[in-house]
């Protein structure tokens, strides 16, 4: 059963929306990474969604594409929760940033580059955030292993 | 104290380590290198309830060059490590080193790519305390060991690293 | 070096750079003033910040990734050590979000129990808070009285759970026990010490110069701006944005108590400050209402295949047995699927995205602390302000290593 939102959307990209759905209330959203940065100026200038309240990636290993790029969305408006998703193949690992439409994205983005090596064009400062340069990959990629230990790097000023 | 009263001009006899011991054991300066969330029940040990003070050792100074115990409450990271060590390099001899609850003792229950799976392999340590985090009874029990600690220390022993 | 490489790196500042009477200070890893580590890499005219970095990550235990290696009850410990001053709403909002994921609705008991946990827990968040960024604008005083109260709700949480600080209160479906039988009149006796400890800060605090001038106007953010940087709890709420998510989109039984979201109008430290006094009486109401209203019953989900039985059932019937094992080694199966789940933690929204893919493990564990978004936003609240204004500032956004960096 979809909502007037769903269809809302699915009016609005009708070639970028590959998937509506809703599962225990949660209403999602999976479009094409290339119209994230509209879907999101959707949401926010006609939908009246005013908070960016999660910005994370999901790695399905084995899947094609790997990598899935989640936000979450509530609008105070009108009380109101919507998840957004993209596919992110592991070929190219980019989207577009958020950042210029959400301040709040900023650092959502950084660690999602951090954790799971996701570009984001357009990011204004994209570095490693909760890791230390220098770290070789990306942790929460699905073949990181859980206890590889990396050589420690001295203390910069 | 009265004591002057009692010995007039008088003289107290006793061996050097005795008293110097004496001295540094009812007077640590602590630095609380605090992490996690082993601080909050560093917090309840340092106010009113538990009060560290009736042990000598409430004073906290936040440089370590002016430190004699080196708190480390809570897990220690491998960003961190390196900050741990020039923590602990800078401070002044004589020195000691309290590794406050199970993260900074053995990693805890993290044992991922982040964690250093305890402070020992980074710095030397004291007194392991454990509990995650430790009663603040635990942390009382280690500041009494820790001054036993000292008082079975001789001035002469100590390398001056 | 590659391009790659060179971008991973931090940027460096260079002092060539930097023009006439600016300066580069590093706060932190570990600085005197503030709890917590984190570095704040200034650039100062004189007194003033005209630049600064936030660096995170000293805190950084692989939350997200161990979750994915242990079943779902198994990360339940791990979720009382991200905002280690409120456990119990880290312990709940993780239940929760497993309990929608399997699609189950705990008994009534259960969720009066939760809301009166997450409440008590709500106000060791805001005492904590309170008390040192107090301590650290040099009320001594101040800390010792709230952490006084902090000590008898940790008791209270104590006799509860059996744990201080980490107490693992929750399970999938359930808790690990009911209530004692005395904890109305010991949660009553905690209170009256909480009360006068708190009239003694207030008094000393609210209308104290020293603190008023440290405080008001220092740090403000605008309702948009707060809006834009995705803030919520009570720092979006000083801000003048009533959002609560206990009142937008109740959970557990939050719609049945009389309570009210205070909302400030500066959205300066001050006002941040008065929100969360106010908050811990409107914390302490909730959970007179909910005592009053508790109902009796059974606090745990009476499913085999969600909550494990009682001992005595396990060591008499084969079913159960049966179940005991497989929920030990296997752990709850929720169905294939992904939900979010938003509750209010003490510094805002605490939500928690779980992607399951059918097993005993979860997919993926994702947190949104509520810090997160506040600590980033900690450059735009310092910027043009004093070196001295980032103390009360750091003190009011109650930063949490353990929920920023997992």
């Amino acid at each position: 059963m979809n909502s007037y939102l769903l269809d809302a959307f699915k009016a609005r990209f009708p070639e970028d929306t590959l998937e509506t759905s809703s599962f225990r209330g949660d209403e999602t959203v999976v479009i094409r990474k290339e119209a994230l940065k509209a879907a999101a100026l959707f949401l926010r200038d006609e939908l009246g969604f005013d908070f960016l309240m999660d910005l994370t990636a999901v790695d399905y290993l084995p899947r094609q594409p790997r990598f899935e790029l989640v936000c979450h969305f509530y609008s105070s408006k009108h009380n109101y929760r919507l998840r957004l998703k993209c596919p992110v193949t592991a070929e190219d690992p980019s989207a577009a940033s958020l950042t210029p439409v959400w301040a709040g994205a900023n650092w959502f983005e950084r660690e999602v580059w951090d954790m799971f090596g996701i570009r984001f064009e357009g990011h204004p400062d994209l570095r490693r955030l909760l890791m230390y340069d220098g770290f070789e990959g990306h942790p929460l990629r699905k073949d990181y292993p859980l206890k590889k230990r990396q050589p420690r790097i001295a203390h910069r000023d | 104290m009265g004591l002057e009263t009692l010995f007039g001009h008088s003289y107290l006899t006793t061996r050097l380590d005795e008293a110097v011991n004496w001295a540094r054991k009812y007077s640590f300066f602590q630095y609380p290198f605090v992490t996690a969330c082993c601080g909050m029940e560093f917090m309840s040990t340092w106010a009113s309830t538990y009060d560290i003070a009736r042990f000598g050792a409430e004073y906290p100074r936040f440089s370590p060059r002016q430190a004699d115990v080196l708190f480390v409450v809570g897990t220690v990271n491998e960003k961190l490590a390196p900050v741990l060590k020039r923590v602990y390099d800078q401070m002044c001899e004589p020195k000691w080193v309290v590794s406050f609850g199970v993260c900074a003792t053995s990693g805890g229950f993290y044992d991922n790519y982040a964690t250093v799976q305890g402070i020992d392999k980074i710095i030397p340590v004291d007194i392991y305390i454990p509990g995650c985090p430790p009663r603040p009874e635990a942390v009382l029990d280690a500041l009494v060991k820790l001054q036993e600690k000292v008082s079975r220390e001789s001035v002469l022993d100590r390398k001056y690293r | 070096m590659t391009d790659r490489k060179r971008q991973e790196f931090a940027k460096n500042w260079e002092l060539e750079k930097l023009e006439n009477g600016r300066m580069v200070l590093n706060m932190g890893p570990s600085h005197p003033a503030m709890h917590g580590i984190v570095r704040i890499e200034l650039t100062v005219e004189g007194e003033r910040v005209t630049g600064s970095d936030v660096e995170i990550g000293y805190l950084h235990r692989g939350f997200e990734k161990t979750c994915e290696n242990v079943t779902y009850n198994q990360c339940v410990p791990y979720t009382d050590r991200l905002n280690y001053i409120s456990p119990l709403i880290n312990n709940v909002g993780y239940a929760l979000a497993v309990e929608k994921l399997l699609g189950i609705e705990t008994t009534p008991r259960c969720q009066y129990i939760r809301v009166i946990m997450s409440e008590l827990s709500r106000i060791t968040d805001h005492l904590t808070c309170l008390g040192a960024s107090a301590m650290e604008l040099g009320a001594f005083t101040v800390y010792f009285y709230l952490i006084n109260a902090r000590e008898t709700l940790f008791r209270l949480a104590d006799s509860v759970a059996g744990g201080r600080i980490t107490p693992a209160y929750t399970r999938v479906g359930g808790l690990t026990r009911d209530l004692p039988a005395d904890f109305g009149q010991k949660a009553a006796e905690a209170f009256k010490v909480l009360g006068k400890n708190m009239a003694d800060a207030d008094k000393l605090l609210t209308r104290n110069r020293i603190f008023y001038d440290r405080m008001h106007g220092t740090g403000a953010v605008s309702k948009e701006e707060a809006i834009a940087l995705s803030f919520t709890g009570p720092v979006l709420r000083a801000s003048g944005v009533p959002l609560d998510v206990r009142k937008a989109t109740p959970y557990l039984v939050y719609d049945r108590f009389d309570f009210d979201i205070p909302v400030g109008s500066n959205g300066d430290n001050y006002d941040r400050y008065l929100v969360r006094m106010e908050e811990l009486r409107q914390s302490v109401r909730i959970i007179e209402q909910a005592l009053a209203q508790l109902p009796g019953g059974p606090v745990n989900y009476p499913d085999l295949g969600v909550t494990l039985p009682p001992k005595e059932e396990v060591y008499g019937n084969i079913e159960a047995l049966i179940s005991h094992f497989k929920l030990t080694f296997e752990g709850v199966k929720p169905p294939k699927g992904e939900i979010y789940q938003a509750v209010e933690g003490g510094n805002g929204e605490l939500g928690f995205y779980i992607v399951s893919d059918g097993t005993g493990r979860p997919w993926r564990v994702r947190v949104r602390p509520p810090s997160f978004t506040l600590t980033a936003g900690l450059s735009k609240l310092i910027q043009g302000a004093y070196i001295a204004d980032i103390i009360p500032t750091f003190g009011q956004i109650n930063m949490i290593g353990g929920e920023l960096e997992r």
